[in-house]
């Protein structure tokens, strides 16, 4: 069931853990002896097992066993660190670590610090450190810069990471690994601990847990194989299945029967605004009373908690979350996983049916609720390849640079480093072992003054070069700043959702009970009184006060503003070869529903069902307009991308695109030109349209302008430390913040577009937000395999994206045609005729009639007596 | 009255009145009077840039410059008689003294050949030292009122700045936030000017009581041109 790769004796359990297991029933698991052995030779080690194989216990038994065997006294500095992405692992990590402890009887203190820890325990902490310190990245990075340090964590014999795979291909994997070097460079005999679930590549995590001069190139690793295989249905339906959407709410009575049937159920949702229609459709049909419970991000942390713990105590019967339940703490209840929509991804499958039943020797159960017919072949796809223990790539990405610029600074803080040292530091974590000393150098440099080509800022310089050749702080205000700004994650600009307690005008308004949190864009687009569903409740807008919204309950069941979205992930690779597979070959349509096999039936019929390897292009016209509409099923943000290159090109081609949109499986384009006619008689050529070279210029002026690239670039101007999070004595509004990177942007990719930040930036965005690989990859294998069918009026297969137009944000960049559009249309309705406004008699227009020009029109020397002051009268002309 | 029905020929500048003077908006955040041919900007905050870096704050030191080469564009195209700059056109009292070499002469050749006036404002109340010509508190202009911080109760045609009008719409899901400049025809206060300087929301009650709400309107600053949007379209941040 297990391997180890080196057969090193297993050494006996001391007596009183052999005798501790048996009180518990339970005998060792042999990957928990192995990972002692190679821990007690001094290795690291890598642990890799499902759910419930008791990998936690496995991690800290090499600890427990060396504190048991060789008791070191009082005040013996910490002897084990362990970090974890979560502050809530660490709390319950603390709890259940309590029980082997004091059932030994041994003598081990184990604290956590996470941010929620009162100073006055940290500060004892750093006076008598425990024996076991839990903790998270950004802690450890707090006491990397804390001038006792040193002293700190020079007896540290054990680093225990958990969840390595969630946290490895992040920034604070990035941040994590930096300390981590660090560390070792103060604790000589450290070794460490990674605890990780099933990946594709577990070299990567073995990689990122050694130090390569330290004569160990690759973690042990111990490997537990899944137990039995997982039991995944997928929901059928006979009543309609719908053709768009993703909530997959008309399931909800087939979901609330799931539920009643199990003990205790998760309902994974893959945005909070589904997981707001499927708790709100649960309890609608809930005549039982079923406890069930909502838990998301936005919820206030509070509510969460409470959600949490009823479900520890196994008070709960449902509980319809998000991403925020992937990972954390184990509930032995859980019999049965709901997914609703697709899970877009094998792993993402995997980890979430792990989450039923925590013994390796039954199957989880799971249940795929497909929310739309592409849906259903996508929930088919994603079965196959989690039956087949399929992972997804996380593709290695090399370290960030503004979290290096980050742990510079926090290493200043901690003591006087040597430039050259610290390079070789640097380079022995894993995601930097790539970094080239003069890209060291420019990092410090900008952590001291900017790093500008126009020199200046020498003066203000934050770490100095002094005669000893070492760095250090200027001053120790820097220091404290520093803190204040540490971490990388920095939030979406989210705004506290409050009860207003009483009506009236806005000023004097009481706020009331805080709901939760909303990204400031959602708000952006409501007016004062649109309706919209959250923590289960529809609420009303009534105002936004200072950085609060206002609301209050709404008597209405149906919110005006449909969606708040918040969190998409696109297809996997993976799951999108096999959905490219699966449509392709209609000997395997008779494993699918019989609504979705006759709808692939009429595409083969009037368009044409795409070989695996194809590009399939149909055009036609619809309602004035003329569509083009790709399928490349490479996913939303690759899409997306395209589409912003795509309608650039077809732009200069003189097609008039006017917008597209983008789901996981094709873009649809739209514009006034026929496209269908150019490509017939070869106006437009579409090889050319999809050419590799896009990715030159086009995407460069694209990337430069782009509204994504400012919030990439704001978030690693933040973590960098261009832009502080926080002065010390008062929090800055991140929408002042947000104000300022745009500008500082703007003014930086003119003057130095090649500047180390905006370099960390556009590694960023090509990395996640444009999907950029993907992108690539599929302009390369769609070259010369281009099928294009003109048709006379929607396919078949076009129908759910068409429906989405409307659902979906629509793109394009020119925010000058909406600035246009809002002038014409409010002047319209400023002019309109008597009966459709009260004000068109009181108020005169004050100004000249709407005018716009173009930069290049202005001609200074024209009369500017010809400013057209007219105005229509009262119901006149139009 | 759609704006694509008029004919091409009526692409002109779009000009708009307070207290009766007509004044021409580029669409770079500027007023020009033609007929004394005064160039009119607020809050450049020249070396607002160096003014963060000394508290620990490396912005690109390219600020001055920016805002400096866009003046130039705008002198460039009217070649104004006179350039007044509305007050904050310096981000604290040592901007000037920290003006970089290049700057300072690109600032001495826009002078060159006419008036400049740094009109006062609350982050340079003092006239900047080696910086060329002339320093007020406030000036008139015909009828207008030129200074730098609007007065509540002022007289009908006060040009001013430093509360740096942005205005916000949001049209299809999307919000457009641009810098504008806010008038109800009486009154109009300038975008800032300057690279990096912020906004602030025209819904904000800093703008409270200055305006006739029902005359009010912003002129929202697009790539390409300027765009009047009456008050009762707009959003709060």
């Amino acid at each position: 069931m297990s391997t180890a790769r080196r057969a090193e004796a297993v050494p006996v359990l001391p007596d009183r853990f052999t005798r501790w297991f048996a009180s518990r029933g339970w005998s060792p698991r042999t990957h928990q002896l192995e990972l002692l052995a190679h821990a007690s030779a001094g290795r690291d080690a890598l642990l890799i097992a499902p759910t419930g194989a008791g990998k936690t216990l496995a991690g800290f038994l090499p600890t427990l066993v060396e504190l048991a065997e060789a008791p070191r006294g009082e005040s013996a500095g910490i002897h084990t660190l362990y970090v974890s992405p979560l502050k809530a692992l660490a709390v319950d990590i603390a709890r259940n670590l309590e029980r082997p402890v004091s059932e030994m009887g041994l003598d081990v203190r184990v604290e956590g610090r996470t941010g929620d820890t009162p100073a006055s325990r940290r500060q004892r902490q750093k006076r008598q450190p425990p024996d076991i310190l839990l903790t998270t990245p950004e802690q450890m990075a707090l006491l990397i810069g804390d001038p006792g340090a040193g002293r700190l964590f020079e007896t540290v014999k054990r680093v225990v990471v958990d969840e390595l795979h969630a946290l490895s291909p992040t920034k604070r994997g990035d941040q994590l690994a930096l300390a981590l070097a660090r560390v070792r460079a103060m604790a000589p005999s450290l070794t460490t601990v990674g605890l990780s679930a099933t990946v594709k590549t577990p070299d990567e995590l073995r990689r990122w847990l050694v130090d390569p001069r330290r004569g160990q190139d690759l973690a042990d690793l111990v490997e537990v194989h899944g137990g039995a295989a997982p039991d995944i249905a997928i929901h059928e339906t006979d009543e309609r299945l719908p053709w768009a959407g993703h909530s997959a709410a008309h399931a909800a009575p087939a979901v609330y029967e799931a539920i009643k049937r199990h003990r205790t159920t998760l309902v994974f949702c893959n945005t909070r605004a589904f997981a707001e229609i499927a708790f709100q459709e649960l309890w609608r049909i809930n005549e039982d009373n079923l406890p069930i419970a909502l838990h998301h991000g936005s919820l206030d942390v509070n509510q969460r908690r409470k959600v949490e713990a009823a479900m520890g105590e196994g008070r709960l019967r449902a509980v319809v979350c998000t991403s925020t339940l992937d990972l954390g703490i184990d509930w032995g209840d859980v019999d049965l996983v709901v997914q609703m929509g697709s899970p877009k991804g094998s792993s993402r499958l995997l980890q979430r049916t792990g989450r039923a039943n925590h013994r390796l020797d039954e199957p989880s159960k799971a249940l795929l609720v497909p929310a739309n017919r592409f849906e259903v072949i996508e929930c088919e796809a994603a079965r196959e390849a989690a039956l087949a223990g399929e992972q997804d790539a996380e593709a290695a990405k090399p370290g960030s640079l503004d979290v290096l610029a980050q742990h510079v600074l926090g290493v200043a803080c901690g003591a006087p480093f040597d430039e050259d040292a610290l390079y070789g530091e640097v380079v022995s974590a894993a995601p930097y072992a790539e970094l080239d000393r003069k890209t060291f150098a420019e990092v410090v440099r900008f952590v001291a003054t900017g790093g500008y080509a126009l020199r200046g800022y020498e003066r203000f310089a934050k770490i100095r070069q002094t005669k000893d050749g070492l760095w250090r702080v200027s001053n120790p205000m820097i220091a404290q700043s520093w803190r204040l700004n540490v971490g990388t994650i920095v939030e979406a600009t989210m705004l506290k959702v409050r009860f207003a307690r009483s009506k009236g005008p806005v000023g004097r308004m009481a706020g009331g009970r805080v709901v939760g949190q909303v990204e400031e864009y959602f708000v952006e687009t409501m007016t004062p009184g649109d309706t919209f569903m959250f923590g289960g409740e529809v609420l009303r807008y009534v105002a936004l006060v200072e950085n609060e919204v206002f609301v209050t309950r709404a008597a209405s069941e149906t919110p005006k503003v449909a969606v708040y979205a918040g969190g998409k992930m696109p297809l996997t690779t993976g799951i999108a070869a096999r959905v490219r597979e699966a449509i392709a070959d209609p000997l395997r349509w008779s494993a699918l529903p019989r609504q979705v096999r006759e709808w692939l039936g009429f595409q083969q019929e009037r368009s044409e069902i795409p070989r695996p390897d194809q590009l399939l292009v149909e055009t036609f016209p619809r309602g004035g307009r003329h569509f083009l509409i790709a399928y490349p099923f490479e996913g939303r943000l690759a899409h997306q991308t395209l589409g912003m290159l795509l309608t650039r090109r077809l732009e200069r081609a003189r097609a008039q695109p006017l917008g597209f949109v983008a789901t996981d499986y094709a873009l649809a384009v739209w514009g006034l030109g026929d496209m269908g006619e150019m490509i017939a008689d070869g106006r437009l050529s579409l090889d050319d349209l999809f050419d590799q070279d896009m990715l030159g210029d086009d995407l460069e002026a694209w990337m430069a302008e782009s509204a994504l690239m400012k919030r990439t670039f704001r978030n690693c101007a933040i973590i960098a430390g261009l832009i502080e999070r926080r002065f010390p004595g008062k929090e800055k509004t991140s929408r002042q913040v947000t104000m300022s990177t745009d500008l500082v942007y703007d003014v930086l990719r003119r003057h130095e577009p090649d500047h180390l930040l905006l370099r960390a930036a556009r590694a960023d965005a090509s990395r996640g937000l444009i999907d950029l690989e993907r992108v690539a990859e599929f302009l390369a294998r769609a070259k010369a395999h281009i099928v294009h069918r003109p048709l006379e009026r929607i396919s078949p297969l076009a129908v759910p994206i068409l429906l989405d137009v409307g659902r979906e944000q629509v793109y394009g960049e020119a925010q000058d045609a909406l600035l246009r559009e809002a002038a014409e249309t409010l002047v319209e309705e400023a002019m309109g005729p008597i009966g459709q406004t009260p004000r068109t008699e009181a108020a005169p227009v004050p100004t000249p009639l709407l005018r716009t020009t173009d930069r290049r029109n202005l001609k200074p020397k024209s009369p500017l007596t010809r400013s057209l002051r007219s105005r229509p009268s009262p119901g006149g002309e139009r | 009255m759609s704006l694509s029905a008029l004919p091409a020929e009526d692409q002109i500048e779009p000009t708009l009145r307070v207290a009766g003077v007509a004044l021409t908006v580029d669409v770079a955040g500027a007023l020009y009077e033609p007929r004394s041919g005064a160039l009119i900007v607020a809050d450049l905050h020249l070396e607002k840039g160096s003014s963060f870096a000394r508290r620990g704050q490396f912005l690109p030191p390219y600020d001055t410059a920016t805002t400096l080469g866009r003046l130039a564009r705008l002198v460039e195209t009217y070649r104004p008689k006179a350039v007044i700059a509305l007050g904050d056109s310096f981000h604290d009292g040592g901007g000037p003294s920290r003006l970089g070499e290049a700057d300072r002469a690109a600032l001495a050749a826009l002078q060159r050949g006419r008036d400049w006036i740094w009109i006062a404002g609350n982050h340079d109340p003092e006239p900047p030292a080696r910086c060329g010509g002339a320093a007020l508190s406030e000036m008139t202009l015909g009828p207008l009122t030129l200074r730098h911080e609007p007065q509540a109760g002022a007289r009908p045609g006060e040009l001013a700045g430093h509360l740096h009008p942005v205005a916000r719409l949001a049209l299809r899901g999307r919000g457009v936030r641009r810098r504008c400049f806010a008038t109800d025809g009486a009154r109009i206060v300038l975008p800032a000017f300057g690279a990096y300087a912020g906004g602030l929301n025209v819904r904000d009650q800093a703008f409270g009581g200055l305006f006739a709400a029902d005359a009010f309107m912003a002129w929202m600053l697009g790539e390409t041109g300027v765009y009047a949007i009456p008050g009762f379209g707009l959003r709060p941040d």
